[in-house]
């Protein structure tokens, strides 16, 4: 009795097994080797995209005679903060920051009440006209006047050289109002508008106590694109403004990270040597130190606009 | 992207809805005036939008009639005289015109060929991993880029490829190979935008393809396992068709926008030594119109490059809705 259960058991265990495989599709070899090349692309890849980030990184808490003398590669060398003491030390940087910072949060409550409230009527259906104005609307995303007919306009409007010239001439893009719209039609059921309509709710009511509140995730999404193109923007500034005290962070940069503005003039030869390094030093430390509000928010922010982008691609 | 086309009626909408809706809200005047009445809060709010766009807007669109006059700061736009088709024979005839016309085509169409086929390799690659960490920290890092700004990210180039201090040159240096002078040799210019552009745009390209890879029906893809196909044969032949509406419309965007390519990037990259390459029509407008003053002159070749552009896009969605059916305005 013992022996034969003992016997049979694994026998019949080894035909499960190989009926299970049997059933199971096989993965080819060649499949397997083809997996690997993937997992390698992906490496060389993810590689080619964090080394610079790396490198940028390293050498910005490095020494200033480490960087110049290119001793360092991914990690820092002679750990040390100069770079960043020179960055907070410079008034210019400092006024870049607020300003900027001034810019990003006004212009995005702006941009995004615009938005919504073109952006809301329009995903209403029962609104006659939409199709005409969304029409126009979209046309301005293929056609412009250009650069100096609209340089003109800001121009004329008495905004050149104010802080309302970085606000007002880029309050609404089209992408964000197809995206709230799109969002608005999708997320809020219309028998949800005729509901409240019987309970004597008028349009504004429901969009302030009904459509907003149900509509955040699209509206913080819309609100982090317009604040990030607000943050990372120079172009405006650098034709519309001319006083230095106005303009954003990343005129600035560009100033002293390309254009290599670097004041004073000095007597000493070694101590233009140790300005050059530390100015050398002093870009790493400020490439960081811009790209860090941005950076910080991306993980929290990634998945949502993520979702926004495809809001706004995939047909809805 | 087709969204450009949700004007038709919404999904899950039953016909007797609509006829009920049709009867109700009659187009035409009659229609609008009772819409009116019934939404005038509605209306109200987009009226300070709707003004936006008409001034920034559609007021340049008028403002680039001044390709066709002499423009006179007194006498203003409109009261400023006609000179007919002047301002464009000048540019046309003008020795930097071919050069102008070179580099946009050829820097765009270097971008498009370079960019377009990464982000699908990598958005295929992506989806062949399962979840993991590793999937996911890939597309992390690549995203990571996008939110860079473009004066990071050309200056980060600068450094890296700096002939004293790069990171490329140590390499280089390394193999005993000597500094070069990247961005002094009109000849490198060309590459170091494509590439540092693809570096910072292919993670968040990937994305959009990612999302219609996900769409496939997974049914698809067991059919073709059960027929004996490999990862490779799966991927040519249900992935590749399967995304292919998505890079389609990406496409022709991307085509259609070939003369608009970036005035930012060209601008900070450019310097007095790569300029043959590096100036583009977008930098000559800006700076023949506001460092030169010649307001009529940059509205004209403004004008010539949008219309070009807008050719362009019609042409190619034309195109690429005769061969593969899909377009904007599908």
């Amino acid at each position: 009795m013992t022996t034969l259960t003992e016997t049979t058991t694994p026998a019949s265990k080894r035909l499960e097994r190989r009926a299970a495989r049997a059933r199971r599709i096989r993965e080819p070899r060649t499949d397997r080797i083809f997996l690997f090349c993937v997992y390698l692309l992906l490496g060389v890849f993810l590689l080619v995209v964090l080394l610079p980030l790396l490198y940028i990184v390293a050498s910005s808490f490095s020494s200033p005679e480490a960087v110049s003398s290119g001793r360092v590669l991914f990690w820092p060398v002679d750990f040390s903060l100069r770079g960043y003491h020179a960055v907070f030390e410079n008034p210019q940087i400092i006024q870049g920051y607020l300003n900027s910072l001034f810019y990003t949060v006004v212009g995005t409550i702006v941009s995004v009440t615009m938005t919504i409230a073109i952006a809301y009527p329009l995903s209403r259906r029962t609104l006659v006209g939409r199709n005409v104005v969304m029409t126009l609307i979209l046309f301005t995303m293929l056609f412009t006047g250009g650069l100096i007919p609209t340089y003109l306009v800001v121009q004329s409007a008495g905004l050149l050289d104010t802080r309302w010239a970085l606000i007002i001439p880029q309050a609404i893009g089209v992408w964000q109002v197809i995206i709230a719209r799109t969002y608005f039609r999708t997320a809020i059921p219309e028998e949800l508008v005729e509901a409240s309509q019987l309970d004597g709710c008028g349009d504004l009511r429901f969009l302030w106590s009904v459509v907003i509140p149900l509509a955040k995730p699209m509206i913080a999404v819309v609100a982090l694109m317009y604040a990030i193109m607000q943050w990372n923007s120079y172009f405006d500034a650098l034709i519309y403004l001319k006083n230095p005290d106005l303009f954003p962070l990343q005129l600035v940069l560009r100033n002293i990270l390309i254009l290599n503005t670097t004041g004073g003039g000095a007597v000493d030869a070694s101590v233009v040597i140790q300005r050059q390094q530390l100015a050398d030093l002093l870009k790493y430390s400020l490439i960081v130190v811009a790209s860090v509000p941005v950076l910080l928010i991306y993980p929290f922010v990634a998945r949502y606009f993520t979702k926004g982008i495809l809001i706004g691609a995939v047909k809805g | 992207m087709a969204t450009l086309t949700t004007v038709r009626p919404p999904a899950g909408e039953t016909p007797a809805r609509r006829t009920r809706r049709r009867r109700r809200e009659r187009p035409g005047v009659q229609g609008l005036r009772r819409s009116l009445r019934r939404h005038w809060t509605l209306y109200l709010l987009m009226v300070v939008p709707l003004l936006w766009f008409a001034v920034f807007k559609y007021i340049p669109m008028s403002n680039a009639v001044l390709a066709f006059k002499s423009y006179n700061v007194i006498k203003g736009i409109w009261g400023s005289p006609w000179v007919g088709w002047q301002n464009f024979d000048l540019f046309f005839h003008n020795p930097v015109f071919w050069t102008l016309v070179k580099n946009t085509f050829v820097l765009s169409l270097y971008t498009v060929a370079a960019s377009f086929p990464i982000a699908i390799v990598l958005a295929l690659a992506l989806n062949e991993v399962r979840n993991g960490v590793f999937k996911r920290t890939v597309q992390m890092v690549t995203y990571a880029p996008y939110f860079i700004s473009t004066v990071v990210v050309v200056s980060m180039t600068i450094l890296v490829l700096s002939p004293r201090l790069g990171i490329v040159n140590e390499g280089l240096g390394f193999f005993g190979v000597p500094a070069i002078d990247f961005l002094g040799n009109p000849d490198y210019f060309r590459h170091i935008y494509v590439w540092s552009d693809v570096w910072q745009t292919t993670g968040y390209s990937a994305v959009i393809y990612l999302a219609a890879l996900a769409g496939i029906d997974p049914a698809l893809h067991e059919a073709a396992r059960v027929d004996g196909a490999s990862r490779l044969r799966r991927i040519l032949h249900v992935d590749l068709p399967g995304i292919m509406p998505t890079a389609v419309i990406i496409l022709v965007l991307a085509v259609g926008n070939i003369m608009a390519i970036g005035f930012e990037k060209a601008f900070l990259l450019q310097n007095p030594l790569n300029l043959s390459q590096s100036e583009i029509i977008a930098t000559y407008v800006y700076k023949t119109g506001l460092l030169n003053a010649d307001f009529s002159g940059a509205t004209a070749v403004g004008l010539f490059n949008s219309v070009i552009n807008l050719a362009l896009l019609l042409i190619v969605n034309v195109i690429a809705k005769r061969v593969t059916g899909n377009g904007l305005w599908s």
